[in-house]
């Protein structure tokens, strides 16, 4: 596992994994049939059925994007699907434009609205976020059916259908081709956005915000951002949906149809892009057939249907969370990504003079309410060398830790950087300037392979946007942040691990992905929260010859350490904190011995 | 009529509603700090306490007695089959009490008392007396074991919890709306004001659930122990306050707290199977006022939509759950900003 | 011999893939006071935890006579263990006197009588508690917030005590009377096992004591044999034997 020998970057494609070859011809095969269906003799009941499904399977992409992938639940998209539905029946009914026209007014007013609610709503977590959804959902719902130029609840009809150099798509088979083209080209899309850096990005979201913003990423607008993606997928598939229909009423665009929506979500697999076709498929599905059966079952007209939905919901979050996704998944190809042996390198920071001091703390103060819990606490790292922060539980080293790294802002004192102040700067703005950290609770994203995490941490040092990573332009910059990515690997041992998930690895494995991942920050400084903590004697042991290999190629490393062997043997100087204080400084050996340190810790004799 | 006695009038309605919601949002701050649940279906014990008064009203016997025996078997077998798997076979005797012979002996008095048109407060008493059981029974069955999830998969849960509860309220009762009768006809004189009676039934059934609350959570050691359960769920745990307990006491509340607001409403507005979601809903605007926390602010919140909506309903009908809805983004808003997101998940 | 109260055998626990704590063998007399000391990280909360039910464990765990296994933690608390966590947990928002009273849940579900006796002796140990019966529990100092959380522990009269680092944060002053009436409980009949990262302090107050490093118990004894022997400076430090002795020598 120490090896540093540097293997040969092969390219791994999806013809080294068994099956792989028959696994691209059924999904080819599942193409072909979907795209031949409206020229066969089916009945017309299908094919209206199969749009159905693609103009859910739209809306759910959305939330895959969002809720799945991001963390961010939304009880609200149905109200986006109305926005553009209405838009386009207004525009196309009042003024007489194209339906063409009109789609980009609906995604102008989708935008627009998903850009102000999100910006409002984003800020908020936990379980804010989908209350607040829930809300402008519903006021959106009674504004459709209040206002008199939309119709109220009778909505408007007879719009035009949808004309393509000449041809008109009325009929619902050139509908279906217009949807499920649609829904083609955006789970490709989709699937290209997961697949970059942007996409990385998103996936960070998930477990909370520390760990992006350390790496850079801005949170606040990408949260903001994901959300307009799934609002103008919706927009859409409203548009569509007027189209078919030819008319619109507000009942498609209420809270019961945002919530069937999360029920397609769950069903299909949360954060799987196929997911939406599969969830959507196999409700509409089943809605239909519960709404022949279960009237003669309960003997009385009714949407009895809702019990079943509802039931299906409970059970699945309770026995299968995953959703239908991992029945099915494994039929289909898995992505690979092959590494591009010759990339142009991204840029490196100049290295820095060893000796040159990095990191200067001065007198650096934390208040909690009456809690002193940082007081006055100085310490310098210099490049080339490893100091270890130590000190008896409650001692303020964590506290201390996160005042550095911009977690948290400092009630007094200041920290230098290289020079420049970074006392009350944001996390993401420190690491721009050399400072890069792992975490005491390992934050991988476990369902992500390792080399994809690793690349995680070059955020900052390209720039992809969204739009070029949709529609895959950013393929050279791509693989220049994965080599990059590869080469932190070698360094830190872990090359042959590169395409297994993060989550499948040894804890002592994760810990040096996530030093990998901090290399790639290209940093000068790099800051360490428990290394040791969790690992066996022998992961201990290459996290050591890891960490004294990477001081002497000049890198300053500070760490914050419980285990006492570990420190005393890897460390060049050490800093010991009691009650928020300094208390003593030296090498391991006078450190050992101070007399002060031998009583913090093992108490004063009585 | 001037336009004084004109808002008065406004402010009485609002009011009333008002009360009822901050009943509900109060009931939804308690589930949700006891047992990190955002109850979606808090509407359904409204519409549930006011159909089956509606029922037994007609003489019939309501199916919410069906519903009752059901899930207190179900749970019952569940839990009896628990106590052996354990080797605990002298739990069976409170297990067939609690399960079998508590809700028999209640259905048997709702059989016996359906068609014997028993005063009207008689019939609210029964009505209450059997929805309330219902709240503990869908926590054992739905919520308990899955009490370590996260509050994202338990309001998801709940929505789905939501959707069966209405459909069984369809199959229930029907696609009818009902009224009943007032508890107090006619109005209360105060001088020349003319205060509806049946408001005041309902702002008196509101002070009076809130103050017994209050004396509950206040001054007895089960009251407390849930307060202990929301304030710090490790704490309550280690004193032996089971989760269990916590989670059952705090449905049993809700949903007591949701029958009665059904008994009280049912004279006023009529019910359908499906009118719990927008009730329900608007005692989240509420709870959402009090942040999910405060019980005050929750009562300022409450009343501020009643009055608000009857304003709304009375100047601009047609928007006028737009605009209660739309209160709710700048408050979740200041709220947001007041407390800081958290990175629990 | 009298039977032991308390006894576990090859106990561990483990939380996804990290063995926190592995074959540890403790075996607790009544009314003595036992005490597991070592360096931060060796897994001496996590045996709290464990032995609590508050995190999956393995193994054997006698409580007077009856297996613990399969136990959820109010079981155990109803079977008489109580356990003071390093974070104390209190009902912030609650007086002193409410925290205290819900100290005695576990005796109103037994059906057992009022609890004012009980609240007499909290108070006569903790007298500052008293004079503090109506102040929210937040807002107490740290000192205050320990003496409340070992108060509320013993209102539930439990046959064991299980003490999480008492001496956190407080100062030495405090620390000293915390630790006083803590070793003078035994005469009430109730038995403590006290994990503590200040080796010295608890030494001088035990019978018994364990020493547990990177998750497995290395070293065991009477107390007063354990408090002389440099092995324990050599786990807290990071030390070879000879710097131990050196060390302890230097400090002599």
């Amino acid at each position: 596992m120490t090896q540093k020998s540097v293997s040969p970057a092969a390219p791994v494609g999806a013809s080294s994994v068994p099956g792989a070859g028959s696994r691209r011809l059924a999904a080819g095969a599942l193409v072909l049939l979907a795209a031949a269906l409206p020229l066969a003799p089916v009945p017309d009941l299908f094919i209206t059925q199969a749009n159905y499904v693609g103009l859910y399977a739209l809306v759910v992409l959305g939330l895959v994007l969002l809720t799945g992938i991001a963390g961010l639940t939304s009880f609200g998209q149905a109200a986006f699907v109305g926005i553009g539905a209405y838009a386009t029946a207004y525009c196309t009914l009042t003024f007489g434009w194209s339906p063409w026209i009109t789609l980009f007014v609906g995604l102008g007013a989708t935008g627009v609205s998903a850009w102000l609610i999100g910006t409002i709503t984003m800020r908020m977590s936990g379980h804010y976020l989908p209350l607040a959804t829930i809300a402008w959902s519903i006021a959106l719902y009674y504004l459709f059916g209040s206002v008199e130029a939309l119709g109220k609840y009778d909505g408007l009809s007879d719009l035009p259908s949808i004309g393509l150099l000449g041809w008109d798509l009325g009929g619902s088979r050139a509908m279906y081709a217009l949807i499920w083209l649609s829904v083609g080209l955006s789970a490709w899309g989709a699937l290209n956005l997961l697949d970059s850096r942007p996409g990385r990005a998103i996936r960070a979201l998930h477990g909370g915000v520390q760990m992006a913003e350390a790496m850079g990423v801005d949170t606040a607008r990408l949260k903001v951002t994901v959300f307009v993606i799934a609002a103008l997928l919706a927009s859409v598939s409203g548009w569509l949906f007027a189209h078919l229909q030819r008319a619109v009423n507000p009942t498609p665009f209420g809270l019961e149809a945002s919530l069937k929506y999360v029920i397609m979500l769950v069903a299909g697999g949360m954060s799987q892009v196929g997911g939406a076709v599969l969830g959507s498929s196999v409700m509409t599905l089943l809605q239909d057939q519960l709404q022949v059966l279960l009237p003669r079952v309960f003997g009385s007209a009714g949407n009895f249907e809702v019990i079943v939905f509802g039931l299906v919901l409970v059970l699945l979050l309770r026995f299968a969370p995953g959703g239908m996704w991992p029945a099915v998944g494994r039929w289909l190809p898995t992505r690979r990504i092959a590494v591009v042996p010759e990339a142009k390198a991204l840029a490196r920071r100049t290295p820095v003079p060893a000796g040159e001091v990095l990191l200067q703390v001065r007198g650096v103060q934390k208040r909690f309410g009456g809690l002193l819990a940082v007081d006055g606490v100085d310490l310098n790292v210099k490049a080339g060398e490893i100091v270890g922060l130590i000190g008896p539980n409650g001692a303020g080293k964590s506290t201390t830790f996160n005042l550095i790294t911009g977690v948290l802002p400092p009630s007094g004192g200041e920290v230098q950087l290289r020079g420049q102040r970074i006392d009350g700067q944001a996390a993401r703005d420190i690491s721009r300037l050399g400072l890069a950290r792992t975490f005491q609770h390992v934050k991988l994203i476990a369902d992500m392979s390792v080399l994809e995490n690793v690349a995680l941490g070059a955020y900052q040092r390209a720039r992809v946007g969204v739009v070029a990573a949709v529609l895959r332009r950013d393929r050279r910059i791509e693989a220049s942040m994965l080599q990059e990515a590869q080469r932190a690997l070698h360094r830190v041992g872990l090359a042959e691990l590169m395409h297994r998930p993060a989550g499948s690895l040894a804890l002592g494995q994760q810990r040096l992905v996530e030093i990998a991942r901090a290399l790639c920050c290209d940093p000068a400084l790099l800051l360490l929260d428990e290394p040791a903590a969790g690992l066996r004697a022998f992961e201990k042991q290459a996290l050591a010859v890891l960490l004294s290999e990477l001081r002497d190629e000049g890198m300053g490393i500070l760490l914050v350490e419980h285990d006492m062997e570990f420190v005393m043997k890897l460390t060049d100087h050490i800093v010991v904190m009691v009650f928020g204080r300094k208390i003593a400084e030296g090498s391991p050996q006078v450190i050992q011995t101070h007399p002060a340190v031998l009583e913090a810790y093992l108490g004063a004799a009585p | 009529m001037n336009s004084f006695e004109l808002g008065a009038l406004l402010v009485q309605d609002g009011v009333t509603t008002g009360a009822i919601y901050a009943l509900l949002g109060v009931a939804l701050v308690l589930v949700f700090s006891v047992t990190r649940i955002i109850f979606f279906g808090q509407g359904e014990f409204v519409t549930f306490g006011a159909l089956t008064l509606a029922w037994l009203q007609a003489g019939q016997m309501p199916g919410t007695v069906w519903l009752l025996l059901a899930m207190a078997l179900i749970a019952g077998a569940l839990e009896a089959w628990a106590a052996l798997r354990e080797g605990q076979p002298r739990r069976l005797a409170r297990i067939a009490l609690y399960y079998l012979m508590a809700p028999g002996a209640l259905s048997a008095l709702m059989v016996w008392a359906a068609p014997r048109g028993l005063p009207l407060v008689l019939q609210c008493l029964l009505s209450v007396a059997i929805v309330t059981p219902l709240g503990p029974l869908l926590y054992r069955l739905i919520y308990r074991p899955m009490a370590n999830a996260s509050v994202l998969v338990l309001l998801i849960t709940s929505v789905g919890v939501h959707f069966v509860l209405a459909g069984i309220g369809l199959w229930l009762f029907g696609v009818e709306g009902y009224r009943t009768p007032a508890l107090w006809e006619g109005d209360l004189m105060l001088g020349n004001w003319a205060i509806n009676g049946q408001g005041v039934m309902v702002l008196g059934a509101a002070v009076g659930l809130i103050v017994l609350l209050a004396l509950v959570f206040g001054y007895t050691l089960s009251g407390k122990a849930l307060r202990a359960a929301a304030s710090n769920a490790t704490g309550a745990k280690l004193l032996g306050i089971s989760v269990a307990f916590s989670g059952q006491m705090s449905f049993a509340i809700a949903a007591f707290i949701g029958a009665l607001c059904g008994i009280l409403i049912a004279p006023i507005v009529t019910i359908y199977y499906d009118s719990g979601l927008l009730i329900g809903l608007k005692g989240f605007v509420a709870a959402i006022f009090g942040g999910m926390a405060s019980y005050g602010f929750t009562l300022l919140g409450a009343v501020t939509i009643g009055i608000v909506e009857a304003f709304s309903s009375f100047l601009a009908s047609a928007y006028k759950e737009s605009i209660v809805f739309l209160l709710v983004i700048p408050v979740l808003w200041w709220l947001s900003r007041r407390g800081g997101a958290s990175e629990e998940h | 011999m009298n039977a032991p109260l308390f006894q576990i055998k090859n106990f561990g626990v483990c939380y996804g893939q990290v063995s926190a704590l592995q074959d540890a063998d403790l075996v607790m007399a009544p009314g003595s006071v036992v005490t597991v000391i070592g360096p931060n990280g060796a897994g001496k909360s996590t045996l709290l935890n464990g032995l609590m039910g508050l995190l999956p464990s393995t193994g054997e765990v006698i409580f007077d006579g009856q297996s613990l296994a399969g136990m959820g933690t109010e079981e155990r608390v109803m079977a008489g263990i109580s356990l003071v966590p390093e974070r104390r947990e209190l009902f912030a928002d609650m007086p002193v006197i409410d925290n205290l009273l819900l100290g005695s849940f576990r005796r109103h579900r037994l059906r057992e009588k009022t609890p004012t006796d009980q609240l007499d002796w909290v108070y006569d140990l903790f007298p500052r508690l008293k004079e503090r019966s109506s102040q929210l529990a937040g807002t107490l100092s740290g000192g205050e917030r320990q003496m409340l959380a070992v108060g509320r522990a013993l209102m539930g009269k439990p046959r064991l005590l299980m003490l999480d680092e008492p001496s956190l944060g407080l100062a030495p002053r405090i620390v000293q009377e915390m630790l006083d009436v803590i070793g003078g409980l035994r005469v009430h009949g109730v038995s403590t096992l006290l994990v503590e990262q200040n080796a010295r302090a608890a030494l001088a107050l035990a019978d018994h004591g364990y020493v547990l490093e990177n998750g497995r118990i290395v070293l065991q004894g009477p107390a007063g044999e354990l408090a002389n022997n440099p092995r324990i400076a050599q786990s807290y430090m990071g030390m070879t034997t000879s710097d131990a002795v050196a060390a302890a020598d230097a400090t002599n």
